[in-house]
């Protein structure tokens, strides 16, 4: 385990008010990011792991607990966070490049040199020829892209992703996985993602918090010891296998809700 | 990009439109009609062309004080929209009264505001901002309050000021919400801008409708009405441009711009 801690979540409860009715989101949930670590929370619908990246990222108060980031207590207080909501959320009165350069602008650098620092990440998103385009014009892969270009280009050390490749189809999504390992790879930055697919989750983390069903609790916290960088062939592997008996069992996938375990 | 005028599908209409004067003639003709009563399509076209010169003048004047009066209406829709969306408890207080006042007829306050301003174009310009300003104002004040939270959640993520979440998420989110107010808006200003000749001005095509009325030159008043559908409609396809050129995403995902007139 590493010593430095990008983000750590301790101790958190959450509770969804609607009128008379409270529902319990989050109970006692801890976590931890270490320094360019990969880290995923897997784990059935409604389950609260957005909540826990709302939480995260400042957006949204605990009942309990505190949030630290690089060893500094920020609950409740909105801040600079490479943060990736469900959905791409690209604006749609904004070109490509006018999308992903607003994290720059948000900073005060000039729109010229905004537009410049986007132009040179274009490429290594495979986005140089779309810059002009706006979202709509942008197949489901290429929005995904644009929206981790965007989150890229928040200067922050951590980024929350909310099930990025939720809403693409499964061959788009394992190419994306492919291209995320190799900017993750290139940059280096710590991650906390979200997902509900076990494959997704063991192939792209260094480690995974298994969340159980409403209200959301850690089931199983869990190491994957296989070696950088990774390709598609270890999906096959016995080890990955495993991985894969142990996530299953900690979902209690018999139990309940199999249609809302993605297992590719 | 869409063709700004589309031949084809206006086709029948137009088509339409031509057997519905043809019959009028037809009939003008035949049951002869007395010109002062219902003159017939031809005697409105001479109309139009023998008086061409003075009905431009006209049209010239109520023109002006109608483009006066939307601008004066954007503007203060804007500041007064802006203003609400920024402080909650001034949108507590307005808005209800912004509403109320839609209660007062326009043919009620009209005169008020000629005693207060004379008969030049000033109230003019007042009447048609006042009729104009609500619509325009509810639209704005509906767009910027109806954005998704999630957008302004990701904004604050990257730091951003609200300044630049007005800029970047709200307004250009309110764009559509007021492009449709502004047609309704342009629709009514003409309206009021006539509302106001009627009661007292120095020239305008409301003048012009007032004078032909009272020596019975029924031809000139219908002449009148056609300039009037003409700059009407002018304004709503001018609204539709401008729509159009400050929302180049809307461009392909929205058919507004089809099979117009």
């Amino acid at each position: 385990m590493r010593t430095i801690s990008r983000l750590a979540i301790e101790n958190i409860y959450s509770t969804y008010y609607s009128g008379e009715q409270h529902l319990s989101v989050l109970e006692n949930v801890s976590l931890h990011v270490g320094e360019g670590e990969f880290v995923s929370v897997l784990g059935p619908s409604g389950s609260g792991k957005s909540t826990i990246l709302k939480i995260a990222a400042g957006l949204l108060n605990p009942d309990q607990g505190r949030i630290l980031v690089n060893n500094r207590e920020v609950t409740g207080k909105p801040r600079l966070v490479g943060y990736m909501p469900q959905y791409d959320l690209l604006f749609p009165w904004k070109t490509l490049r006018q999308n992903a350069a607003l994290p720059l602008l948000a900073k005060k650098i000039k729109a010229k040199e905004a537009s410049k620092k986007v132009d040179e990440m274009l490429p290594l998103f495979s986005l140089e020829n779309f810059a002009e385009y706006y979202p709509h014009q942008l197949s489901g892969g290429m929005r995904q892209r644009a929206a981790l270009l965007r989150t890229m280009l928040i200067d922050s050390d951590l980024m929350l992703l909310d099930e990025p490749f939720a809403a693409l189809d499964a061959l788009t999504r394992e190419t994306m996985q492919d291209w995320l390992l190799k900017i993750w790879g290139q940059f280096r930055r710590s991650v906390l993602f979200v997902t509900h697919s076990i494959d997704e989750a063991i192939y792209l983390s260094d480690r995974i918090y298994v969340i159980t069903e409403r209200p959301g609790k850690i089931a199983i916290e869990q190491i994957i010891d296989l070696k950088r960088p990774r390709s598609k062939e270890i999906i096959t592997t016995s080890i990955f296998s495993s991985y894969k008996q142990v996530m299953i069992n900690a979902l209690n996938v018999n139990a309940r809700g199999e249609e809302d375990i993605n297992q590719n | 990009m869409k063709k700004w005028v589309n031949i084809k599908t206006n086709l029948p209409a137009a088509g339409f439109l031509a057997f519905l004067l043809a019959i009028w003639e037809f009939l003008g003709r035949i049951l002869e009609i007395p010109g002062y009563i219902l003159p017939a399509p031809s005697a409105i076209a001479l109309a139009l062309a023998e008086n061409f010169p003075l009905l431009l003048e006209h049209t010239r004047a109520t023109f002006i004080a109608v483009l006066g009066g939307l601008i004066l209406a954007i503007g203060v829709a804007f500041i007064l929209a802006l203003a609400m969306d920024r402080w909650k408890p001034l949108k507590q207080a307005l808005y209800p009264v912004l509403v109320i006042s839609q209660a007062v007829p326009i043919f009620a306050l009209a005169p008020l505001i000629l005693i207060w301003f004379g008969a030049g174009l000033l109230p003019k310009v007042l009447i048609v901002a006042l009729v104009c300003f609500f619509p325009l104002a509810v639209n704005l004040v509906e767009g910027l309050s109806q954005v998704d939270q999630e957008a302004v959640d990701l904004m604050q993520t990257m730091q951003a000021n609200r300044w630049m979440i007005m800029r970047s998420v709200q307004l250009p989110f309110a764009m559509p919400y007021f492009f449709s107010g502004l047609k309704i808006a342009a629709t009514y200003s003409v309206l009021g801008a006539i509302i106001g000749e009627w009661l007292a001005a120095r020239a305008g095509l409301g003048i012009y409708m007032l004078r032909a009325m009272h020596s019975f030159r029924t031809s000139d008043l219908f002449a009148s009405i056609v300039v009037v559908v003409v700059i009407s409609l002018a304004l709503f396809k001018l609204v539709e441009l401008a729509g159009w050129l400050f929302m180049p995403w809307q461009r392909n995902t929205t058919n507004h711009m089809k099979g117009w007139l």
